[in-house]
């Protein structure tokens, strides 16, 4: 009866059980060992604190375990397989680590007199080059923090240089199958969002489109490729259109990675496109961030860009971080210091490194192995729509149909076979959506590997072993957690027990 | 091309698998019109030996502060970081994870940001926390709004003593969400009523502590005048080790707290990434934007975490959600929390006694020069001094002489004259008494 693989103390082997920081240590225990402070007099102005914070201490070794048992709880790129659809878990290459802690890099001081950092400026100066030169477009805003915040300074940059010409305008276009920043964005900068519907091949509806396109919208933000993987084949129409409309076409380029080195966004009619310097150029996810966003600007609206940003002047680089010293017009700040220096060094660091031939060999593979996959599948799993599809293939649970297994419950089983899974139930277009990005670092023997077990998972579905499915993860740290209870009840921080129960 | 693993072999093959020729047929959706014959014009592809002679370059154009005796703050400072601190975060578990969203096999990442939360919360003394922003000045942005939610109100009172970049971030998020400033002019001189601002329509007063000029308050007077009005009160905190000596905020009755938690765990950086914080009253959870991870259990009673009450977010409620934010600071965040935890309790606590014995030091020691006037009453690890000229001369001056002497308060507040003489000067634990002596040398030397 008893289980043979429950051992004493609830560790696996390799995997050990690790309590939180807070539930080991003692108060006086540190592992950063300081000079005592010279004895001076007290100039704090009587605002000292009295009680303790009530931080845990602990020794170095026991960090570093800590640290290294969670570590060991997590599945990164580095482990295998990550096809996270619309996040480009691409190889993060570990040249731009180091470079980014080149002493005279990571360790400059913002606010130093502009004389003493003209490397750092020429270094966010060649970022910006490499940037506009990729996308065929005049001018880019280098402070945005991540995608997100630079679909903001592009939206905020489209209201600006509409009130300038006294155009005020009320509507944003979203498809249905954005990412939830760009409605969330849109909502935030101001304006009402309406939806577009896809049509059934994946892409924009174009009459829904031009019936809802009138003076009153002020942008459309489409994703390009889009959401589904797919290239909007009218994109050349749909930008005239929104032009003609007197409206301006913000492109979301979280997709970055399919056309980079062979198509550039600003021949296809785009006024404006955040990139993610996090997916297409290679810089780490971190767990969640940092990240980086700049945005590239078209003629029409470079002179509106907020304020840092990097000039050449006559004795060198400059900053201009004063909208009164601007010969522009910037419609203001959105964010401290100068923006993400140290995802600009890694992203130029992987730009350098793989140069114009190899950044077009970048997305040819991305492609590549994305229709490889979809060719590989096509008759396992049901394709959401026809392809060719770009650096990402999107399925539905369509061939789950009546097995009563669900996309979660399948994509869990993917867990205990070594991927993490793709992105699911997103976009919103499709039922059960299956989006998978293989990204151009990994090899053939990985994608057949994948394909072989989409295949055997589908095969094992289809033979009623629904419970299977339904207990997976099995072999994870944690099996599924009760996220209704998390939301439910929430539990965001520690609390010492003692005090919980004298509460009660 | 060392990070592209495919074979010519290999590509012919899934080619044929595919059914195509080439590869331009598979992008045969994107206009012909728009679809480039050659490669973009800009340089080939480099190994890593020329790459880093390239960055080694452009490191050797700039002056480093470990280098120089510094003394720069301004919302971001220079610390030591042990080397724990960076080996750790290299670990390609934490480095090269997405965000947590299949919890199974993101524990790591999920239990560390519960830490961080915790953290957050014990040292800004609020209840909860989130689990990063983008940087101090979003987070303060951020907070206005949420504030503004929360009250339903349209009205922010600004205190002149909150860092610039952190205005005009608040300010141009403001405008866009149609929320009106009440900024108050730069308190340097200390002494600003901010109470006197307080309206019916106030949502929340801002303020800094320390201040941006480095003065130390005891904000529970205004604090009681904002909620006697209906109003919150938002504390930013731009020097996190400050809270390893001061008051909580917290303690002095706080409802948001926003601010940059770069000081703990992680590198200058030329100002970014850093990591954005922001913790709140319980009560308030349902309004606070961003990440939370929470506490739960799996299948088998075990506990674990999960992110949590995500119907406050874009990929839930898109326009409808508490911000746009998706990708936060999630490595700096882990950084932060390696750090203080390697100081516990003790070393904190040590370290912020040490920033503020440093900059005693050094205070005292700048009083003796000639024509220099400290004008603090308060501070923690930095204060304001007002020279016999302009202050950016002198820091020129000064980097001339290998000295990074400070920051003018011009850069942040250019175009007002009276602020022009006027110093922001910095000490913390990496300042030697040889650093103090370069500056007061080369101080006197700027004045003469
Ligand atoms: C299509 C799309 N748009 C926008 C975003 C938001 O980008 P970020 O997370 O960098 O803010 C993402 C990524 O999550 C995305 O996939």
């Amino acid at each position: 009866m008893s289980d043979p693989r429950a051992t004493t103390t609830g560790n696996r082997g390799l995997q050990i059980e690790e309590p939180l920081i807070f539930e080991q240590g003692s108060p006086d225990k540190t592992a950063v060992d300081l000079p005592e402070p010279p004895s001076t007099k007290d100039r704090l102005g009587g605002v000292r604190r009295s009680g303790p914070i009530g931080l845990p201490g602990l020794s170095e070794p026991e960090v570093v375990r800590h640290y290294l048992r969670l570590s060991q709880k997590n599945f990164s790129i580095d482990h295998g397989f990550y096809p996270l659809g619309s996040c480009t878990m691409k190889h993060n290459p570990r040249l731009n680590e180091k470079l980014a802690r080149l002493p005279g890099i990571g360790d400059l001081h913002p606010l130093q007199p502009t004389a003493t950092v003209q490397g750092a400026l020429a270094l966010i100066d060649a970022c910006a080059h490499w940037l506009k030169a990729l996308t065929g477009m005049p001018a880019v805003a280098m402070s945005p923090a991540a995608g997100a915040h630079g679909e903001s300074v592009g939206l905020m940059t489209i209201r600006a240089a509409l009130e300038d010409r006294g155009d005020a305008r009320k509507r944003v276009l979203v498809p249905d199958s954005a990412h939830g920043t760009n409605p969330a964005t849109a909502h935030a900068c101001g304006y009402a969002v309406e939806g577009i519907p896809a049509d059934d091949r994946g892409r924009v509806d174009l009459a829904a489109f031009r019936e809802k396109l009138d003076a009153d919208v002020a942008a459309i933000m489409l994703t390009n490729p889009n959401t589904c993987g797919l290239f909007e084949n009218d994109i050349l129409d749909i930008a005239a259109a929104v032009h003609d409309a007197g409206a301006f076409f913000y492109c979301d380029g979280a997709n970055l990675n399919a056309i980079v080195g062979r198509v550039r966004p600003g021949d296809l009619g785009v006024d404006c496109m955040h990139i993610n310097l996090h997916k297409t150029f290679s810089t780490p996810h971190g767990g969640g961030g940092p990240g980086s966003g700049p945005v590239v600007l078209s003629e029409a609206l470079a002179p509106y860009a907020p304020v840092p940003y990097v000039v050449q002047g006559p004795d060198g680089f400059e900053l201009i971080e004063d909208p009164a010293r601007s010969d522009a017009k910037p419609f203001g700040r959105i964010k401290g210091f100068h923006g993400q220096f140290g995802m600009f060094v890694r992203a130029l660091g992987y730009m350098m490194s793989m140069g114009s031939d190899g950044l077009r060999q970048v997305s040819g593979d991305a492609v590549l192995n994305a229709n490889y996959l979809l060719a590989c599948l096509r008759d396992t799993v049901t394709l959401a729509f026809e392809g060719p599809c770009m650096h990402e293939v999107l399925f539905d649970e369509g061939f789950l149909k009546e097995t009563g297994v669900t996309t979660l419950d399948f994509a869990k089983a993917l867990i205990d076979e070594g991927f993490h899974p793709m992105t699911v139930y997103f976009p919103l277009v499709v039922h059960g959506a299956m989006l998978v990005e293989p990204t151009e670092t990994e090899t053939k023997a990985t994608l057949d590997t994948f394909v072989e077990t989409m295949k055997a998972l589908t095969a094992r579905a289809r033979a009623g072993d629904v419970e299977y499915f339904q207990e997976a993860p099995r072999l994870t740290p944690r099996r599924r957690l009760d996220e209704t209870m998390a939301a439910r009840n929430p539990i965001l921080r520690w609390r010492p027990p003692a005090v919980d129960k004298a509460a009660e | 091309m060392r990070y592209l693993p495919l074979t010519d072999d290999d590509r012919r093959r899934m080619l044929d698998t595919i059914g195509v020729h080439s590869v331009e047929e598979l992008f045969r959706d994107v206009p012909d019109a728009a679809m480039l014959a050659e490669p973009v014009a800009l340089p080939r592809h480099q190994g890593e030996i020329e790459v880093e002679r390239a960055f080694r370059d452009f490191a050797a154009a700039n002056l480093s502060p470990s280098s120089a005796p510094s003394f720069l703050g301004g919302g971001v400072y220079r610390h030591h970081l042990p080397a724990t601190v960076d080996h750790l975060i290299q670990r390609g578990e934490f480095l090269t994870a997405y965000t947590p969203y299949q919890p199974e096999v993101s524990q790591g990442t999920l239990q560390s940001l519960f830490e961080f939360q915790t953290q957050v919360a014990l040292l800004t003394g609020m209840e909860v926390a989130n689990a990063s922003m983008y940087d101090g000045a979003t987070a303060c942005a951020e907070a206005v709004k949420m504030a503004a939610r929360i009250k339903k109100r349209d009205r922010v009172v600004i205190s002149g003593g909150l860092h610039p970049h952190y205005r005009e971030v608040t300010a141009t998020y403001n405008r866009f969400v149609g929320l009106r400033d009440a900024a108050l002019p730069p308190d340097w001189r200390g002494g600003e009523d901010a109470a006197a601002a307080i309206d019916a329509k106030t949502a929340c007063v801002v303020v800094q502590n320390p201040d941006f000029f480095g003065r130390v308050h005891d904000y529970s007077g205004l604090a009681s005048a904002c909620h006697a009005a209906g109003a919150l009160l938002v504390v930013v905190v731009t020097e996190v080790i400050s809270l390893g000596l001061l008051k909580s905020p917290g303690e002095i009755g706080a409802d948001i707290v926003a601010g940059d938690g770069q000081s703990i765990g992680n590198a200058l950086s030329f100002g970014g990434p850093t990591v954005g914080i922001l913790a709140t009253r319980e009560k308030f959870i349902r309004q606070l934007p961003g990440r939370l991870a929470g506490q739960t259990v799996d299948v088998d009673g075990r506990r674990g975490f999960v992110l949590t009450l995500s119907t406050r977010e874009q990929h839930i409620r898109r326009d409808k959600a508490t911000s746009n934010i998706c990708t936060n600071s999630g490595l700096c965040a882990l950084a932060f929390s390696i750090h203080l935890t390697l100081l516990g309790e003790a070393g904190f606590t040590r370290l912020a006694e040490l920033n503020h014995a440093k900059a005693v030091e050094l205070a005292d020691r700048l009083e003796t020069i000639e024509g220099v006037e400290v004008l603090n009453d308060s501070f923690f690890n930095e204060f304001t001094v007002r020279l016999p000229r302009s202050a950016a001369d002198a820091v020129e001056a000064m980097a001339k002489q290998g000295v990074l002497g400070g920051v003018p308060v011009s850069r942040l507040y250019p175009g007002e004259s009276e602020l022009e003489p006027l110093l922001l000067v910095a000490a913390t634990e990496t300042n030697t008494d040889q650093d103090i002596d370069a500056l007061a040398m080369a101080l006197r030397g700027a004045l003469q």
